[in-house]
């Protein structure tokens, strides 16, 4: 396969690896949280992009597989003493498993009506896991610190926690462009196009699209696990926020749905936007309302993102852009 | 055990009308213009603030600070029409889906800056009524009570008058409409007014019974989608039934399991019944 020759590839991974070495070389504290935000972003922001942006079908479900995978990897690290890179794999998995099922049902709905199915399997989650005794009730669950001796200390896990981040979205990247250029994401995104069309000319839409949705879980459960083990706690508030679901629609809407480069740059910018809006003396009380803002202008005049948009008035950034 | 059953259900019965009313003000803009309004749950906690804000700074009797809070929320949906929706009316789904939404961020944004989130409540009482075991609030009859005077009045305007009947049809077949020589934009544009005043005047129904901070408002949201997909998506009357079934369910749901599963039940049902009938239990579209 020639796409390792791709520019577009390597343009997108050097961004991603360059902010990833970048706090693994300075050791700086402040800049890995930022980053390890800015990557989480990305990752998410990615992996929803398999489904929204290939395939065209609206999800706001993505946060259940970061949060039930979340959960699941969590309890197994702090509960049963798992490594956390097994614990994260299992959350990952998972959140497959589930994305597989739910996928078999779920989309023979299409449009808007698998859009408030996937409200309601977010609610259904939150609601399930506040009641659900094993992973705490509506408090959740903390780590020992016991659990931290293996990773030489809570400093030490929090880098090791770092870099699983970044190794996995660089894993979610390289998905993201391998399906772009493949039969399969042909196939998905032709059901995007038209579906009874793509159905007619012999694309498998009901499996293809399972698997798309399988694929775009994974990576979200693996993130949830890595995240909820760096904040220590997990509850069911922070883990099944369905504004977060939004926020991640929100970072692939401004890079541009349907490219693996529109992502990370929605992700990145929509990370820097949030953090100035919440830290300015003059915007704090506002930040909601001007992200709002934001989001509206966007959708009305530039629907296809940052990406989308430069593709389009630029014809020799085809090749560079993916 | 009979007894707490009758009272029980009774009070999920009253609540059920209110829920109706504000999954109607969805289900009509749905129904019209495929259209999912996301900043619903917004401009229910817009409709119990005007309540608030009338109640204690004009001194008006909360019945009638709704009739001015209808008014206020039709005009507020045709202003959300015009600017966030016109445009991506044809688009796909995720762009009237993220417009509305983009919509619910800067209310809530607005609101947490000017109300902060601590709740509020609106001291008004007007008694209880006791009907052998089962005692009634006054307020939640008087909410029933308008949510009936409501239904039938949307009825009445939908089938009985040139605009409502000019809403049916756009709503069947824009373009045939537009070639009859509806105009099209405002009777969307109405609809989605007609909508945002349902949702409004049903958080200015909520106000008067329970407590609400500027956040509430995603509650019974989703509860209005629950509702939408048990009376069938586009079909405001079914919204009402829809709306009477949840509030039933919720008033028993308590009496058999800890109060916390209700939720669960909720969207568990709510799922299973788009798998099953996306159309709705009652949608004979």
């Amino acid at each position: 396969m020639n796409a390792w020759r791709q520019p577009g590839l390597w343009l997108t991974f050097l961004i991603v690896l360059a902010g990833g070495l970048g706090a693994l070389l300075t050791r700086n504290d402040t800049l890995r949280e930022t980053m390890f935000t800015t990557l989480m972003f990305v990752a998410l922001a990615s992996s929803l992009n398999i489904l929204l942006g290939y395939t065209g079908y609206v999800s706001f479900g993505h946060i259940v597989f970061f949060g039930l995978g979340g959960y699941t990897g969590f309890y197994l690290l702090s509960q049963r003493g798992w490594p956390v890179y097994m614990a994260a794999l299992a959350g990952g998995l998972l959140s497959a498993l589930l994305a597989g099922l739910l996928g078999l049902a779920i989309f023979r709905l299409r449009g808007a009506y698998f859009a408030l199915a996937t409200i309601g399997i977010n609610e259904a989650a939150r609601a399930f896991v506040n009641n659900f005794p094993p992973f705490g009730g509506p408090t959740g669950l903390f780590v020992n610190f016991a659990v931290y001796k293996q990773y030489g200390g809570a400093a030490q896990a929090l880098w090791i926690t770092f870099t699983l981040l970044w190794a996995s979205t660089l894993a979610v990247l390289l998905l993201s462009f391998l399906i772009k250029h493949s039969r399969f994401g042909l196939g998905l995104m032709a059901i995007r196009e038209d579906e009874d069309a793509a159905m007619v000319m012999g694309v498998k839409a009901p499996a293809a699209k399972t698997m798309a949705f399988v694929l775009s879980a994974f990576f979200p459960g693996v993130i949830g696990t890595l995240f909820f083990f760096k904040n220590g706690n997990v509850e069911p508030g922070d883990a099944f926020r369905l504004h977060m679901s939004i926020e991640t629609l929100v970072m692939v809407m401004l890079g541009g749905q349907g490219t693996v480069l529109g992502p990370v740059v929605g992700a990145v910018t929509y990370e820097r936007l949030r953090s100035y809006l919440l830290t300015s003396s003059f915007f704090k009380n506002l930040h909601l309302a001007f992200s709002g803002l934001a989001l509206l202008l966007i959708v009305l005049f530039v629907p296809a993102g940052v990406v989308g948009w430069l593709r389009t008035h630029f014809a020799r950034l085809r090749g560079v852009l993916e | 055990m009979p007894a707490q059953l009758l009272a029980s259900l009774t009070d999920g019965l009253l609540l059920g009308f209110v829920y109706g009313v504000a999954a109607m003000g969805l289900s009509l803009i749905w129904g019209v213009m495929h259209v999912i309004n996301l900043s619903h749950g917004p401009i229910i906690a817009l409709g119990m603030f005007t309540t608030y804000l009338i109640f204690y700074n004009v001194g008006l009797n909360p019945y009638l600070a709704i009739l001015v809070v209808a008014m206020l929320g039709l005009i507020f949906g045709f202003l959300i029409y015009g600017v966030a929706v016109h445009r991506v009316i044809d688009a796909p789904h995720l762009s009237s889906l993220l417009a509305t939404f983009s919509v619910n961020m800067m209310i809530i944004g607005a609101g947490t800056a000017i109300f902060t989130t601590s709740p509020r409540n609106i001291d008004f009482s007007l008694g209880s009524l006791q009907i052998g075991a089962v005692t009634l609030a006054s307020t939640r009859l008087m909410a029933a009570l308008t949510t009936v005077l409501l239904a039938a009045a949307l009825y009445l305007f939908l089938y009985r008058t040139p605009p409502g009947k000019a809403i049916r049809a756009v709503a069947n077949n824009r373009a045939a409409a537009e070639l009859m020589g509806i105009p099209s934009a405002q009777v969307l544009a109405l609809a989605f007014g007609l909508g945002t005043m349902l949702a409004a005047v049903a958080g200015g129904l909520i106000s008067t019974f329970f407590p609400f901070t500027i956040l509430s408002g995603g509650t019974y949201e989703l509860k209005s989608f629950v509702i939408c997909v048990l009376g069938g998506l586009g079909n405001p009357l079914g919204a009402l039934i829809g709306g009477l079934i949840l509030g039933v369910l919720e008033g028993l749901i308590p009496v058999f399991l800890p109060v916390s599963w209700v939720p669960v039940v909720e969207f568990a049902l709510f799922v299973v019944i788009l798998l099953i009938r996306p159309s709705g239990l009652l949608g004979a579209r």
